[in-house]
């Protein structure tokens, strides 16, 4: 037994110089693909900024360096669009969307998770289905039922309230979330406030809260960025209403307002993309928390 | 005695009908958000797949002359069929792949992960109509970065978005740009796997590709099935990529500047996919009771495919443990 565990360790301990070797080629190899990796995902990034700051002539031109820079285009945006409205409107479909995102899925999340009741299981898979379901299915009788739904005259189409008041009333993805978060909590805490003869909505709005909080900042950031960079549901409802488009889709047709113009039509690009990038940056912890709490625990 | 139990029945009665109470309360949302937003639109769907609807005259009821229509007689159909099928067959594998391998590097290395994590995940957070336009801008044949940079190398670069052949890949390109999502989910379950199964493994005699087979794969081959699920589902319902796209290069390659939807499908009906196909019969030739027809069969698909790779998922995906 010894003597074949000697002759084993033997060979190991003669070949672990040049293991050692190997492993540090190895290490060097995957930096170095990761590195390229890591150009190639910039460079989209790097160009868009430099033909922003180039004038339309060299934009159009195969010169890859703006000569010189030109920082009023960002300027230019604002002027030459109704950029700050697109702004607006995008502020206020994402901020109330948000909003309700967050004040209707965790009550509903709880209420999945926390509480016993006949057909919990039943319905959490109704919230399976929904986040399932292709928007396309239920888009045009939304549509019809929002045309046909005019109180006082009011006219939803052209508005961008048939995009925000669905998510005041639950979103799947967020009770998903949400659900799988709460029933990580030990019932010690939500026991104890029991003990201390708190009712079962005020356990829900401080200590579940308080607990849940990574989880639901995460559901908001998710709900922001979401409704940000949302194109489809905005484009059907105000398409024809440009005094009402949100960013995403001034942005599609920021050329045609401005004939070919792709240096300022990549300024603002950038534009668009810069609050979300900021708010990652601001965000980081939340959000890379937020994506693998739906991957590894989902 | 008597007493003392109907009074400990009555309080349990009660105690029951407050919990329903609340139950009802914290979940109202949900109920009407579900049936107002879901459940309604659904039977309606269905319903208005058998009639024919334009919005202005009420449904006039045809029983199945609609899908006989899809079948049958439309000519972009399947077009949009095949269009988003190669999405699915193509694209979506490949962002599983490509982000799998990117979260296998990154696990790797030592230093510098973190950044170099922010770096892949950063494309995923920007806007679907920014990301575009810059695609399509960067890969313009003509003057765009990348055939400049191409043509110094001596390459003749491809027309890419102006290419019937060449859209789709890239879109695809555009697609994979975007993987830092899933990229992250891979990565957290691939550092999830424990140590002392590569450690068994390596006295085994594994070597490193043995290692990944049997170890690193069916450990997270939960995961992977949620990433190519997920993927799937966004590529049955995959829209604003292919239809700014396609307007964006109709305009250039024209010198024109709008993006009106006559030019969907660019080129050559090249990205015309099926959403944007249902776009173009439901709410540019307002043909409801057409669209709606369209999208009972993408839900059916939707229901199918799923099911399909659930189903095969049986003989590939571990839970729990690692493949004997």
């Amino acid at each position: 037994m010894s003597s074949a565990a000697a002759a084993a360790s033997i060979p190991r301990r003669r070949a672990r110089g040049s293991l050692r070797r190997r492993r540090l080629l190895l290490a060097v190899a995957n930096h170095a693909v990761l590195i390229g990796l890591a150009v190639a995902f910039l460079a989209p990034f790097l160009f868009i900024a430099l033909t922003a700051l180039m004038s339309n002539h060299q934009a159009l031109s195969p010169n890859l360096w703006p000569q010189p820079f030109r920082w009023h285009n960002f300027v230019d945006v604002f002027t030459k669009a109704p950029f700050w409205r697109w702004t607006l409107n995008t502020l206020e479909y994402s901020i109330l969307g948000t909003l309700g995102v967050v004040l209707s899925s965790v009550p509903v999340a709880y209420a999945l998770a926390r509480l016993r009741w006949r057909g919990r299981q039943a319905m959490f898979m109704v919230v399976l289905v929904a986040l399932m379901l292709p928007p396309q299915v239920t888009v045009v009788p939304l549509y019809v039922m929002w045309a046909k739904f005019q109180p006082f005259g009011f006219q939803f189409i052209g508005t961008l309230w048939p995009v925000i008041l669905p998510n005041w009333f639950g979103d799947a993805f967020s009770i998903f979330l949400l659900r799988q978060f709460f029933m990580t909590i030990p019932e010690e805490y939500l026991d104890a406030a029991r003990v201390d003869g708190c009712g079962e909505l005020r356990i829900l709005g401080t200590v579940v809260v308080r607990l849940a909080k990574p989880a639901i900042v995460a559901v908001a950031l998710f709900s922001f960025l979401y409704t940000f960079n949302d194109f489809f549901l905005p484009l059907l409802y105000t398409g024809e209403t440009p005094h009402q488009w949100v960013l995403s889709i001034g942005l599609s047709e920021f050329r045609s307002l401005h004939q070919v113009q792709w240096n300022l039509t990549m300024a603002a690009t950038l534009l668009v993309m810069a609050p979300v990038v900021v708010i990652f940056f601001l965000a980081q912890k939340a959000f890379v928390e937020g994506v693998t709490l739906t991957g590894v625990k989902g | 005695m008597v007493v003392a139990l109907g009074d400990r029945r009555r309080a349990r009665r009660r105690a029951a009908w407050r919990r329903r109470r609340l139950v009802l309360l914290l979940m109202s949302p949900w109920l009407v958000g579900f049936s107002v937003f879901f459940g309604y639109p659904l039977v309606m769907s269905a319903y208005l797949s058998f009639n024919h609807y334009d919005l202005l005259s009420p449904p006039r009821w045809v029983g199945l002359a609609n899908y006989r229509y899809l079948f049958t007689v439309d000519p972009q159909v399947w077009t949009a069929v095949k269009n988003t099928l190669w999405l699915i067959a193509v694209m979506v594998p490949l962002q599983v792949v490509f982000a799998f391998g990117i979260a296998l590097l990154l696990a790797r290395a030592r230093s510098g992960a973190g950044l170099l994590r922010t770096i892949f995940y950063l494309p995923a957070l920007a806007p679907p109509v920014a990301a575009t336009l810059g695609f399509v801008f960067i890969l313009n044949p003509a003057t765009g970065p990348v055939n400049t940079i191409l043509g110094h190398l001596g390459i003749q670069g491809p027309l890419w978005f102006q290419d019937p052949a060449w859209s789709k890949p890239s879109l695809t390109l555009l697609g994979l740009w975007g993987v830092g999502n899933t990229m992250v989910i891979f990565l957290a379950a691939v550092l999830d796997v424990p140590r002392h199964l590569y450690e068994s493994a390596e006295l085994d005699g594994a070597g490193p590709l043995q290692r990944l087979r049997w170890v690193t794969l069916p450990t997270t081959s939960p995961v992977i099935l949620f990433a190519v699920i997920l993927g799937v589902i966004q590529g049955l319902q995959y829209f604003t990529q292919a239809y700014v796209a396609a307007g964006v290069a109709s305009g250039q390659a024209s010198q024109a500047a709008d993006v009106t939807s006559g030019n969907l499908g660019f080129p050559l009906d090249s990205t015309l996919v099926y959403p944007v196909l249902l776009y173009q019969h439901g709410f540019s030739d307002f043909q409801m009771g057409y669209a709606s027809a369209m999208a009972i069969l993408l839900l059916g698909v939707s229901f199918g495919v799923t099911l399909l790779i659930l189903l095969n998922s049986r003989k590939w995906v571990h839970y729990g443990g690692v493949a004997r």
